[in-house]
Order: C-alpha cells, then structure tokens, then sequence
C-alpha cells in the first residue's frame, strides 16, 4: 500500500462522511438517519478502545461500564457543577482512564476467559454502582442535560451553543464524526508506531516480551487505560445527544456487542471495528422486519460470519485495499 | 577483577521440594560457561532464579556488584542480563526483521509519546534499531529469511531467531536455556560458532544450560554441574570428564555418554 492510495483513501473517506452523507440525507430528506449514523460513529469509538485491548491479547467485554462512567461523569458534571460539556468530554475520557487503572492493576494480571470473565461482570458493577449512588440519582438517572454549550477561546467562538443551532442533529453528526475521526487516527498512529509494536509483542508472548525488557504490566495497564479512554468520551457523548443518562443506558448486551463490533470487522485491522459497528448496527435494523425471527437470524449470521471469515469483514481483499490498511 | 555474575548461595525450594540447594559459582567476564546436570536437576530452576523469572528462597546472584535476583525480569534485562527460552518462544505472526526490531526495545531513547508523536529522537531510534536488526541478522546467518513469518520457520532457524532477540537488547550477559536442543549435528555445529562469535566479536558473556554433551565439552570454558539441586562439581571440560562425581551422576549411561 503506497503513500498516495493511503492518502486518497483517507480523502475519499472524509469526502463520504463530511460531505456525500450530509448531502444525501438532505436529497432524501431521511432526517432520521442522521441519529443512526451518529450512534453508530460515537460506537465505533468506544468499540475502537475494546479493539486496542485485543491488540495486547485481552478479550474485553466491558467497555459499556466506561461508557457508563463517562456518561454519568459528563453528566454529574454539567449538571450539578455547571461545566461546559466541551470540558467535561476529555475529564470523561480522563476520569474513566483513571478507574481503569485502578481496576486494570489487579485484573490485568488474568489472561485468556478469565480476564474476559471479569470484564464482563464489570458493566453490571456499573449499572449497580449508578443504581446505589447518590450522585447518580439511581434508577431515576440524570435527565434534562441541557445541550452542548458555546465552546469559546479568547472571545473567539469555536463551537457555537447547540441550543441556538437550526438543526442540532446535523451538528451533533458532525460532532461525533469529528470524534471518530480523531479517535482512529489516534488508533492508527499508535498501532503503527512503537507502542503498537510493543502491544503486538505482548500479545504474542508476554514472557518473550518482559526478557526483552519491556514492563508488561504497565503496558497492559497503559492501553487498558487509553482504550476506556475511548469507551469514556463515547459514553459522554451519548449523553449529550439524549440529553439523559440512566443506568440501563449501557448494559452487558452494549459491551457484548463492542466486542463482536471488533471481531466482524477483523482483529488485524485498525478500521475493523468502524466497519463492523456500521454492519451489526444497520444489520440488526434491517432484521428488524422478521420480527420474532430478529435475534435467531441474526446470531446465526454472525457464527456463519465467523465461520467463513474468522479474521473479520476487512480480510476481504475488496475491502482490505481501499480501507483496512491506509 | 570481581566476577561480571556471581551466584551465592542460591536456592529455591516448591514447598517440600528444593529444586536448587545453595548453588553457588562465579562468571568472568567474557566466559562462555555451561550449567550440565541430569533431567530434574534444577537446571532450568537455576536458570529461571538468575533471571529473576522465579524468585529465590534464599542466597541471591549479583550482576557486576548489584543484586539482580528476586526483581521482575524486565528489571533485570534492562541492566544488561537477559535471557532466551528453552521452547520455541518468539513472536509467531512478526516477521524475522520485526522480532528483532521490537526486541531493541531497550536501546530507545525516545518515549513512548515521542514514538506516537514522531519526534526527531523517536525517528532516530527507528532508524538505528532497522541498522542494528539487520546487523544481527547478518551475523546470525538469517538474511535469506528476514521478511518470513516467524511461524512458518523450522526448528533451526527459530533458536537462532531466539537468540537474535536476545542480542538485540545489547545484552552484557546472554543466559542460553538449551540452544542446541532438538538440533542436527550441522545445526549444532553452526550454533556452537555462533555463540563463540558471540563472545569473540561482541564480547558477550555466556551462560548455558545444555544437554548435548559433545557441544558443551566443545564450546564451554569452563562446566558447573548440578544434581539434585546441588553442585557437584565445577571446572574445565577436562576435568569435568574425569571427574567421578559427575560420572556417578550420569551413570547408567555410559562414560562416552559425557565424553566425546
């Protein structure tokens, strides 16, 4: 893959998704879709952070739990402190990458199913977390988050005040696409750079690695920590295009399918899970018509799925040229 | 001069089973030294305490005056005592050059966010580590297969791709656990010399377990041979042959069995 076809694919991409998408929607006047688009890139994100944990050879089915935290943490504090929601976006990524060190240190020490086991009673830990608090209000959850503010720097205006748009959900697509962008990139950047390469070797054989000098556990704990990173701006995110947070908001069903989001689109690619995200999400709608047959069809796709492509959508070559490696 | 390793006293007990019973011998620097003993008798053991991938239960190993056992591996591999692995342990899906770029790890100045950000330091460093990989993939014979799988190798070329690993974190001692283990007599040969290069070229010290008794007696300076968890005799090959304890030790194989 040469420079200039990774350079034209980014360029095609952010065409599609800045411009085609937009124009599209406002030809069709399927105003809709811009919800469901916008879901699906704030997803994407937080399915990128589970993507990064695969990448030094963890199964982790909790991101909805960082997600959740982010949301409430969001939430907590333009509510109750009256923080600009653009602020309270990176202290979510922030406060949710901290919890994940705390809860990272003792259970990154397990490997294989029983890593996975953990992760997985994590989510429900959140929901029960935010049902017991009093911060979060329990089952009655946050509601009535205002809009996003005005993002303004030296008087200059950045982000004007969502309230104040004409039409916010364009907005908020920009928003999370913007997001999403930003997150890949990152993603890409630390894949191919020496971190990535680390991570690999982690992966591959954590013994090797730590007699080459390499402190596995806070490598561990390091991307443990950027990818709740992620799963924490998703969260916030999420809350400020509800404008509510509760604690079903992201259950152990969410966290599952970060996971499967990742392995649809391919473990190997970087942008596997952005193109799984898109897939299981518009898959699962289309099902929708089949009524009670939704869920039997649908899981049965995704074991013929991985079955016939165990490394994901993206080792298709089709795809694998335009997308997977840019 | 003191001695680059020294082993004082080491022991490890599992429980009620000591694995190694107050082992203790010095390394020169610039020795090529070989640990021999019968099956089960500590070797790996010994092996595992000096580079701390198993903490001891009593004595420690000194790394130029500093102590070094009981600390996690990295730690130890940082100060320039590193080990390789009896199986087939590397990175499976990175190419040959890729496992020994990674293992360079050491060298780098850069950090971690420089690498991310692409600072002239991290740049440096990638430049240098792509360098030195393919010096030491020169060196050990592997240039043919630089962009193979390491997954698709055979046997021979994977102990030598261990053993690249281990070079390339500039190591001052290079702890071998069976290099010539499940290798053709060409195989063995071809390693022998290159870990005497090692020594004679890049002047790392070595410290072997091993129990191919023909390429011992052949490569070491000097044997420590350990039973049971004890030692029970060190020296020169020579003396090593001739030696009645170790001959007891082996026995119910025959003199030839040690000798050449």
């Amino acid at each position: 893959m040469t420079n200039t076809n990774k350079i034209a694919g980014v360029a095609i991409f952010l065409l599609i998704v800045f411009v085609i998408v937009p124009w599209a929607i406002a030809a069709s006047g399927r105003w809709d879709f811009y919800y469901t688009l916008t879901s699906v890139a704030l997803l994407s994100i937080a399915s990128a952070g589970v993507w990064l944990t695969f990448y030094i050879g963890r199964i982790n089915i909790g991101q909805g739990a960082y997600a959740l935290a982010g949301g409430y943490a969001s939430a907590v504090l333009v509510t109750q402190a009256g923080v600009n929601f653009w602020l309270t976006l990176p202290l979510a990524g922030l406060f949710c990458a901290g919890l994940s060190v705390l809860i990272g240190v003792p259970i990154l020490r397990l490997r294989g199913v029983y890593f996975a086991m953990i992760t997985l009673v994590l989510t429900e830990v959140a929901r029960l977390t935010a049902l017991a608090l009093p911060v979060t209000q329990g089952a009655k959850g946050v509601t009535s988050i205002p809009l996003p503010g005005e993002l303004s720097l030296f008087g200059l205006t950045l982000i004007p005040d969502f309230a104040t748009l004409e039409n916010p959900k364009l907005a908020f697509y920009f928003m999370a696409v913007i997001l999403m962008v930003a997150s890949y990139a990152t993603l890409y950047r630390i894949v191919n750079s020496r971190l990535g390469h680390l991570c690999r070797s982690l992966q591959q054989n954590e013994e090797l690695a730590s007699s080459i000098g390499v402190n596995v556990s806070y490598l561990r704990v390091l991307a443990y920590a950027i990818s709740s990173f992620f799963g924490g701006i998703a969260g916030a995110s999420f809350v400020a295009i509800s404008q509510s947070i509760y604690p079903s908001s992201f259950q152990v069903a969410d966290s599952v399918n970060f996971m499967l989001n990742c392995f649809l689109g391919g473990l190997g690619f970087v942008f596997g899970p952005m193109l799984g995200t898109l897939v299981l999400y518009f898959g699962w709608d289309l099902l929708f018509t089949t009524g009670r047959y939704q869920l039997l069809i649908y899981s049965s796709l995704l074991i013929a799925l991985m079955v016939i492509l165990p490394n994901g959508i993206l080792s298709l070559n089709v795809l694998s040229g335009k997308r997977a490696r840019k | 001069m003191t001695p680059i390793l020294q082993i004082k006293a080491v022991s490890k007990r599992y429980g009620g089973l000591t694995a190694v019973n107050e082992v203790s011998f010095d390394v020169a620097k610039g020795e090529i030294i070989s640990v021999i003993g019968p099956n089960g008798a500590g070797k790996s053991t010994l092996f595992k305490l000096i580079s701390s991938f198993v903490h001891t239960s009593g004595g420690e190993v000194l790394f130029k005056g500093g102590k070094i056992s009981d600390l996690a591996p990295h730690v130890v591999a940082r100060k320039g005592v590193v080990r390789t692995f009896q199986e087939t342990t590397i990175f499976r899906s990175m190419t040959v050059r890729e496992n020994v770029i990674v293992a360079h790890h050491l060298r780098s100045k850069a950090t971690l966010a420089g690498f991310f950000f692409g600072s002239a330091t991290a740049r440096a460093d990638e430049a240098a580590f792509g360098a030195s990989a393919d010096d030491i993939i020169g060196f050990l014979g592997l240039g043919d297969i630089r962009d193979e799988l390491a997954s698709n190798l055979p046997q021979g070329h994977l102990r030598a791709l261990g053993m690249a690993i281990g070079l390339a974190t500039g190591p001052e001692v290079l702890l071998l656990d069976e290099p010539f283990a499940g290798m053709n007599h060409d195989e063995t040969m071809r390693m022998v010399t290159n870990v005497r290069r090692l020594r004679d070229e890049r002047g790392v010290t070595v410290l072997l377990v091993e129990h191919d008794m023909p390429a011992v007696m052949k490569i070491s300076d000097r044997i420590v041979v350990i039973n049971f968890g004890q030692k029970i005799a060190e020296g020169t090959p020579a003396e090593i042959q001739n030696n009645e304890k170790v001959i007891e030790a082996y026995l119910g194989s025959e003199d030839d069995a040690i000798g050449m």
